[in-house]
């Protein structure tokens, strides 16, 4: 049997605003607790909301991003629920009148596919503040500092088929995020929030299986195990007899697992209704023009660009603009160098790889673009082969920071003088009669072997241009 | 002295007849003595105005004054004061000190008024007798048998009791004219988003609104002078040129023209308030106004109207009070359902329960087209029905309330019966229009108040027309004997 499986992601991103949403309270993370509420926060009687402006240009401006609808009359409503950390007993947000309404957003997969996303609508809300359960010998503690903090939240349509994609899906709107300013996009401080619709259904069925909603989802590692994790689950207990509750799991990143939270037996009742302390906003042509205005250049755009200015391949150009600071790095050692395809290739090979295996961010990385730039300029005016260059890569990686000291110190300049090459091709030659009568025989495979002779006598730094042309030479005499 | 209008007060302080600290001292006294019986005040704040009082003085001086320097006012204990007790006539609150002053107490205090005190006032505002505070039901002055309205009756009172000179009040349905009516004084419920809600407990958020409970139309005007403007903490302020309410007092009512809505002077109204009225309105006819019948064809529809909103806007507006962070908080609590639970019926009266249900019944899924949006449809029909009416006359003129103020615990039993004491003044509410109350007469020994309602920010016209009747009317002067 087998079976197709349908997510649809909720996406709350914290906007980096310097004060909240509805009060004037700083947004900083990680200050003593509730040093940052102040009478509104703390929903003291007669105290009223009203509006930071700058959250809705960041509103505004992933709307245009994402091509989207932007609400021209946007309208808040009351969210009623009870709990401590929500002061109110009513979180404002969005529910018919968004900011921000229907949009798309196109993946690349690994294997270069393209696929594109829907997104339904994305939403202004306050967060609510945080429950600590330890420390406070059987009472919670309430931490008001982010209660307030502005939140969009993101809901796509559910066209993601499998881990992959919404992983992709994810990375991709991270990377709008940062692109945009909008969200320093920190996942494992909460700055953005992923819930997981998910169901399952057999292939070649028009209707959508149950879904479960998988909360509490903080790295993008997580998004694609705890996906696969409950699509294994609902499969198992379909093909067991069994059927999906419609409920709220949460996902435990210590036992790689989905659990179901508090499973309620009506769902929640929010009592929504439009927020009579605040008039809807209203926001013109003019407007949102002026927002586009200020928008920097956004992945897709960047990503042509990159094919067109700098003849890239798609794919490179793709995960060179994957983020703005990467797109950034890359731009800046192509500049230095004079060669964006020698450029693409060390960014997206050599450094992500470094990248990767040292499992940092590309603004964390050992070597800087200048010292990329340098290095790759070496290349090019024959200081070093392409070989060396990653001797003195490494060399960067491990903290040493000038790229002609390096290769001056280690001696590991090039040699193109042909005289000392003519003599190292000799040499190896005259030491290798058998090889050349193979060769002179028509083994043409043998022509490797001099070569690599020849660097291991030279230390790797003959020119290989030029070593070539003496080899084919000298053995064909 | 201490029946005096806040302009004849002020003046009294220019010429120096009598201090800040004198007068406030006056009042002091009287508060104390007949604050036992009325129960007006819940808080007196003795130390606190005598000191305003004599920096007051200072400032009058100076030659620093304005129209309010050193009178003694009242506020009602809905407006959030700063390091006096603010309890919204609620135990829930019973506790609570506010550290910040409401935009109308900050407004009052730089114009030098003085604070007296807290006044009195139906629980969170809900409420048409008073009876619903959890400090106990206020007497009405005039008979100490009956309620002074609600739900500011409280300020009413002290005001028709010489109490203060002039307090504030709170309108979300009727909430300063009726006890106006009753008490025989004059009030005035401003436009919508006039007067700045911040710091204004909320009730019916799209519904409140706060003004002058006031010995004359003078006075109020005095107020609207220094409470009204933009205020950038309340969203729903509204960017209104600022105007001198008082400039247009003395114009002549020469052209004016006053509707009378057909289905105010029906069978249903007291005939003896009838008569009264049409007294009155015969002196506005002399005084150069004309008068013709208007409609307001969905006016019965906005009692109900109103008791779906107001308690939909009051179940959420009231979710804040949990026992959590401030008010009144439940003793041992096992778990937070416990805290909830408990603090919450512990903490709120009988009224204020009711109308959480009922919001919270309206607002629920399956419910919500049915009741609320209804509600919100028929509000528009209401303002409609006003907006074509303002077409062919100025001001709407009819009764405040059915009748004069009753007997305590005299409707208790029925809440509906409660409810529709506003069936006069609730589509003004609904409408965000002004509406006005002021004494128009008195039936055995009891006043009874007239409401003149006008468009959006029409309310200087509406102060012009009180002031001119009330030129020529002595109703705004009589004083009840209090014992």
């Amino acid at each position: 049997m087998s079976w197709e499986t349908v997510i649809g992601l909720e996406v709350h991103v914290q906007l980096a605003t310097a004060s909240k949403l509805f009060s004037g309270s700083s947004t900083a993370f990680g200050a003593e607790p509730n040093t940052q509420a102040n009478i509104y926060d703390l929903a003291l009687p007669g105290t009223l909301p009203v509006m930071n402006e700058e959250v809705l240009r960041m509103a505004v401006s992933f709307g245009l991003a994402v091509d989207a609808e932007i609400g021209k009359r946007s309208v808040f409503d009351r969210k009623n629920y009870f709990y401590p950390d929500l002061p109110k007993g009513y979180q404002i947000s969005q529910l018919d009148h968004p900011t921000v309404g229907k949009g798309s957003l196109r993946i690349v997969m690994d294997d270069g596919s393209e696929k594109v996303i829907g997104i339904t609508r994305a939403h202004i809300e306050e967060d609510a503040g945080k429950s600590l359960h330890e420390d406070f010998q059987g009472m919670s503690g309430i931490d008001l500092n982010r209660a307030g903090t502005p939140l969009l939240e993101i809901v796509s349509e559910p066209d993601l088929r499998n881990a992959k994609e919404a992983v992709a899906y994810l990375k991709k709107l991270h990377s709008i995020i940062l692109y945009l300013g909008i969200s320093d996009g920190n996942m494992s401080q909460g700055s953005m929030r992923c819930d997981a619709n998910v169901s399952v259904r057999r292939k070649g069925e028009t209707e959508f299986g149950t879904r479960t909603e998988i909360k509490n989802i903080n790295s993008f590692r997580f998004v694609e195990k705890a996906i696969n994790h409950e699509v294994q689950r609902q499969i198992d207990l379909i093909e067991d007899g069994g059927r999906v509750i419609q409920e709220t799991r949460l996902y435990d990143s210590d036992r790689d697992e989905t659990r179901s939270m508090r499973s309620k037996e009506v769902a929640n009742d929010y009592r929504y209704f439009p927020e009579p302390d605040l008039l809807p906003v209203v926001i013109d042509d003019a407007y949102i023009d002026a927002v586009r205005a200020t928008m920097p250049e956004l992945p897709d755009a960047r990503c042509s660009r990159f094919v067109k200015q700098y003849g890239l391949s798609e794919y490179d150009a793709d995960v060179l603009t994957s983020s703005r600071a990467m797109a950034d790095y890359f731009e800046q050692v192509a500049q230095l160098c004079g060669d964006a395809k020698l450029s693409a290739n060390w960014v997206t090979v050599d450094l992500l790889g470094l990248l990767n295996k040292q499992d940092l961010e590309i603004q964390q990385s050992p070597v800087t673009p200048t010292q990329l730039g340098t290095l790759i300029s070496r290349i090019k005016d024959n200081t070093i082969s392409g070989k060396i260059a990653k001797t003195v890569f490494e060399a960067l990686t491990e903290g040493e920071s000038d790229v002609d000291q390096i290769i001056e110190s280690r001696g590991l300049k090039q040699v193109t003088d042909t005289g000392a090459i003519e003599k190292l091709v000799d040499d190896v030659i005259a030491a290798n009669p058998d090889q050349v009568a193979q060769y002179k025989g028509g083994k043409e495979a043998v022509f490797g072997y001099f070569v690599g002779q020849a660097m291991k006598i030279s230390k790797g730094k003959a020119n290989p241009a030029q070593l070539n042309e003496l080899l084919r030479k000298k053995l064909s005499e | 002295m201490l029946s005096k209008t806040v302009a004849e007060l002020s003046a009294a302080l220019d010429r120096k007849d009598v201090s800040s600290v004198e007068l406030t001292q006056a009042y002091l006294d009287r508060i104390e003595k007949l604050n036992p019986d009325l129960n007006a005040y819940i808080t007196v704040c003795k130390e606190q105005a005598l000191k305003q009082a004599a920096e007051a003085d200072k400032q009058r001086a100076a030659g620093n004054g304005t129209p309010f320097t050193g009178i003694p006012i009242a506020h009602k204990d809905i407006f959030c004061t700063r390091d006096v007790l603010t309890t919204c006539g609620s135990r829930m609150l019973h506790n609570f000190v506010s550290p910040y002053d409401a935009s109308v107490v900050e407004r009052l205090q730089q114009a030098g008024a003085v604070t007296l005190g807290k006044t009195n006032m139906d629980e969170f505002a809900m409420g048409s007798s008073n009876e619903t505070s959890y400090y106990g039901p206020v007497r009405n002055p005039w008979d100490s048998s009956r309620v002074p309205g609600g739900s500011s009756g409280g300020s009413a009172a002290a005001v028709a009791a010489d109490m203060c000179a002039i307090a504030t009040g709170t309108d979300t349905g009727g909430s300063i004219r009726q006890p106006a009516s009753f008490c025989g004084i004059t009030g005035l419920k401003p436009t919508y988003g006039r007067v700045s809600r911040f710091g204004m407990i909320a009730f019916a958020s799209s519904l409140d609104q706060a003004g002058p409970l006031s010995k004359s139309a003078e006075d109020a005007a005095l107020m609207m002078n220094a409470i009204a403007g933009l205020d950038s903490r309340d969203s729903t302020s509204l960017d209104h040129p600022a105007e001198d309410f008082t400039a247009h007092l003395q114009q002549s009512l020469k052209g004016l023209r006053i509707g009378l809505p057909r289905d105010h002077f029906t069978a249903d109204l007291n005939p003896a308030v009838q008569t009264i009225l049409q007294d009155a309105i015969k002196v506005l006819e002399s005084l150069g106004a004309s008068v013709t019948e208007v409609d307001l064809p969905h006016n019965h529809l906005s009692v109900p109207a109103y008791y779906v909103v107001a308690p939909a806007e009051a179940s959420a507006n009231l979710s804040r009070y949990d026992g959590v962070r401030f008010g009144h908080r439940a003793e041992n609590p096992v778990n937070l359902e416990d805290l909830y639970k408990r603090s919450r019926s512990e903490g709120f009266g009988d009224e204020v329960k009711r109308r959480i249900m009922v919001g919270t019944y309206a607002l629920s899924a399956g419910y919500y087209d049915a009741y609320y949006k209804k509600a919100q449809k028929i509000r528009r029909l209401i303002k409609q029905d006003f907006d074509e009416a303002f077409k062919s006359v100025d001001v709407i003129l009819g009764p405040t309330s059915p009748h004069t103020a009753f007997k305590l615990g005299e409707k208790n039993a029925d809440p509906v019966t409660m409810y529709l004491e506003d069936i006069y003044t609730i589509a003004v509410n609904l409408a965000g229009i002004p509406g006005m109350s002021l004494p128009a007469g008195m039936l055995q020994g009891l006043p009874i108040g007239m409401q003149l309602v006008g468009p959006a920010f029409s309310e200087a016209r509406l102060l012009n027309v009180a002031h001119q009747f009330q030129l020529n009317t002595d109703w705004h002067q009589r004083r009840p004997e209090v014992k």
